[in-house]
């Protein structure tokens, strides 16, 4: 065991992928000699080589159109967005290309790339530097969508990740980077790349978050286990496919459901929840599913973004809501 | 060297105001000599050029039985490459085996040239599929439709190839060379200029093919450019070469030479074969709408097939009866591509969930069963009546 902090955890699991598969790169910008400006990347070059850890031309839509070319010839790229709202440039080769290449060869051709990107607020950023934009890549059809919430999973899920032969957008909670916690190297992976995971079990309400979201609702659980609540947190951990039997478990022994996360409100992770729970659940619930989430409104500038972001005080009065039914 | 010929355009436009293009075959079908391009086709016999005119017409009419399957409304849609054919055959006969080509969707004569059997391109445009080949086979990529977008993925191929140590070894039957094809609409890409800077910085074995055909839809070639597209490739730090597009001869050489240079390690070359779309965009395009029928009738004097003919009459090199027999194998292959198309069966509705994934999700499998409960209902419903 060792104590890591997240973005480490990252780090050691690119490390061992890359240890285990000649045929993994790493490209991005910066991700060579500075190691990433999270630093996810350090060290990487200096053992694997300049040819293996990729400093690209500052261009997202070349870096994820090559790594479509190089996954066509048999490499395994781990793409590095720098911010999440850079990932835009890069967004029609995503959606048009790298989704889509498995489908319309009719499965002939697989493009296993991973495409890694530092997400959510919190950190006081000028703009374009805090944004939660997974919704758009769980709105399409042929990537996997997944966001890590700490450093155990962050070690696995990327290596479950880049062992994957379907792309996957890998979310990664920026403000999380340096929360520590002790990831065993030598173990196995708990679940599966695709599971949820009830991290504190509960009875009076289920709380549905997933990557920097996920300790606001631990906390926000022991801030409500004070008043005598009982509340349920899941970590998603995929958002692309949905673990609904988990959801399923637990919306119907709770009857109730806050789904949470940074992200604008419409049309996001949050609404097809809500969709999918009342759809399958219809009969355990006890009030409808409420959203606590970002404001329909761009990012805003860092001086409001606590007042913008979901909190510990936000999210128990989302459960509030829902107990009061 | 190269010469003025009336290839050129008329002056008056930047973008094509340039005497200079490579030219190996006038369109009267005279040889014209080139110290510097004839030694890369100087193993080029009667033999080979007679299998260039069997290429030409065989990829002619293709194109002109997709048009005529479109008409007939068993395609929904068909990108013609009239006109350009002598670029497509010209590059493709230029390829080694272990060469990996990266098309748009107008590149039927390149397809003909790395062995696709054309009745696979028309299952995109009939609908039943979106690329039925198998891009491994004949390392020819499936089409891609989003303009300039497999420009970035012949440069990652590219990159690659160079990590595979297939670059630069000496061994012909090793070293491998990546070619991206594109036209001058797609040079007003984002992905184009990216795939030039990649490929540069990379020094990728890729060579860039631009068929400037000179009108992307309705746009002019003024539209995209003000100089000559050729001339781009010095900005990004790599040679350009602009060569008759019209001229099979002169693209096979010139594309050879850019081969060449990827396969050796010496970097990206960009090619502009300087041609003309002679029929519509597709065919839902009406050309008369944009362009005069004058430049047509100008374009038509330049025939990339004609010429060839001229060559080989002038040389004694083929005969009526090789004509003849290309004729009558171009009519078999119009009779297999219209028994070819009706035959094919239109895709089974459930289908559209086989390959979304490689590792299937639980929710699409739960949707291609409600799908099919679905489509059961109103055949329960039928016997029950």
């Amino acid at each position: 065991m060792t104590e890591m902090a997240l973005g480490k955890a990252i780090n050691a699991g690119l490390r061992r992928a890359m240890e285990g598969d000649a045929k993994v790169l790493v490209m991005g910008e910066d991700v060579g000699k500075l190691g990433g400006v999270f630093r996810v990347t350090d060290g990487l070059q200096k053992d694997f080589g300049e040819d293996r850890v990729i400093d690209t031309p500052l261009a997202e839509s070349g870096i994820i159109g090559t790594a479509v070319g190089l996954a066509l010839r048999g490499y395994r790229p781990v793409c590095e967005i720098q911010f999440d709202g850079f990932v835009f440039p890069g967004y029609d080769q995503i959606v048009s290309q790298v989704a889509k290449m498995h489908f319309r060869s009719a499965g002939r051709l697989r493009v296993p790339i991973v495409i890694r990107i530092p997400f959510g607020g919190g950190i006081g950023a000028v703009e374009h530097h805090s944004e939660s934009p997974e919704g758009y890549f769980v709105h399409t059809p042929g990537l996997k969508v997944v966001a890590v919430s700490n450093p155990l999973d962050a070690y696995w899920m990327i290596q479950q990740a880049i062992a994957l032969d379907d792309p996957v957008l890998f979310f990664e909670p920026k403000r999380r980077y340096w929360d520590k916690a002790e990831v065993d190297e030598d173990g196995s992976p708990a679940l599966p790349l695709a599971a949820a995971r009830v991290v504190q079990a509960g009875t009076d309400a289920t709380v549905v978050a997933y990557g920097p979201m996920v300790r606001t609702c631990l906390d926000a659980a022991a801030a409500a286990a004070e008043e005598g609540q009982s509340l349920e947190v899941i970590d998603l951990r995929s958002l692309s496919p949905l673990d609904m039997p988990v959801l399923h478990d637990s919306v119907r022994k709770t009857g109730r459901c806050v789904v949470v996360h940074e992200a604008q409100r419409t049309l996001g992770v949050g609404g097809e929840i809500a969709a999918r729970v009342t759809e399958e659940c219809f009969y355990s619930l006890e009030a409808p599913v409420l959203r606590v989430t970002g404001y329909d409104t761009p990012y805003p500038p860092s001086r409001v973004e606590e007042e913008y972001l979901p909190d510990l005080d936000r999210v128990l009065d989302g459960v509030d809501r829902v107990l009061a039914f | 060297m190269t010469v003025e010929t009336d290839a050129t355009p008329p002056a008056g436009s930047p973008a094509h105001d340039e005497h200079e293009l490579v030219q190996l075959l006038t369109p009267e079908g005279e040889r014209i000599p080139n110290p510097e391009y004839e030694p890369l086709i100087a193993d080029v016999t009667e033999d080979h050029v007679r299998g260039f005119y069997r290429d030409l017409v065989l990829a002619r009419r293709v194109d002109t039985e997709a048009v005529a399957l479109q008409r007939h409304g068993e395609l929904g849609l068909w990108a013609s490459l009239l006109g350009q054919e002598a670029a497509q055959v010209g590059s493709g006969r230029a390829l080694r085996p272990q060469d990996h080509v990266f098309p748009t969707y107008r590149e039927h004569g390149v397809a003909w040239c790395r062995g696709v059997d054309p009745g696979l391109l028309l299952g995109l445009f009939r609908g039943v599929d979106q690329g039925s080949w198998d891009p491994r086979e004949n390392n020819f990529h499936l089409y891609t439709i989003v303009i300039g977008a497999q420009t970035l993925h012949a440069t990652g191929y590219a990159m690659g190839v160079q990590r595979d140590g297939a670059v630069g070894t000496g061994d012909p039957d090793r070293d491998a060379a990546v070619i991206a094809y594109f036209g001058d609409g797609a040079t007003s890409q984002g992905d184009v200029n990216e795939a030039f800077i990649w490929a540069a910085v990379t020094n990728a074995p890729v060579v860039f093919f631009c068929q400037n055909n000179q009108w992307a839809i309705s746009e002019p070639l003024e539209r995209q450019t003000r100089i000559p597209l050729y001339k781009r490739a010095a900005g990004f730090g790599f040679p350009g070469i602009r060569v008759d597009g019209n001229d099979v001869l002169a693209c096979l050489a010139v594309t050879r030479a850019a081969l060449h240079r990827a396969r050796e390690g010496e970097g990206p070359t960009l090619v502009e074969a300087y041609t003309y779309r002679m029929g519509a965009h597709t065919t839902t395009d009406d050309p008369t709408r944009y362009r005069l029928a004058a430049d047509l009738e100008h374009w038509k004097l330049k025939d990339p097939i004609e010429r060839v003919k001229a060559y080989l009459t002038r040389t004694g090199g083929a005969d009526h009866e090789f004509f003849e027999s290309v004729e009558a194998e171009a009519e078999d292959l119009a009779e297999h591509l219209r028994t070819y198309c009706r035959e094919l069966p239109d895709p089974l509705p459930t289908s559209i969930f086989d390959h979304v994934f490689v590792e299937p999700t639980p929710a699409l499998l739960e949707q291609r069963d409600e799908m099919a409960a679905y489509l059961a209902s109103f055949v329960t419903e039928e016997a029950h009546r």
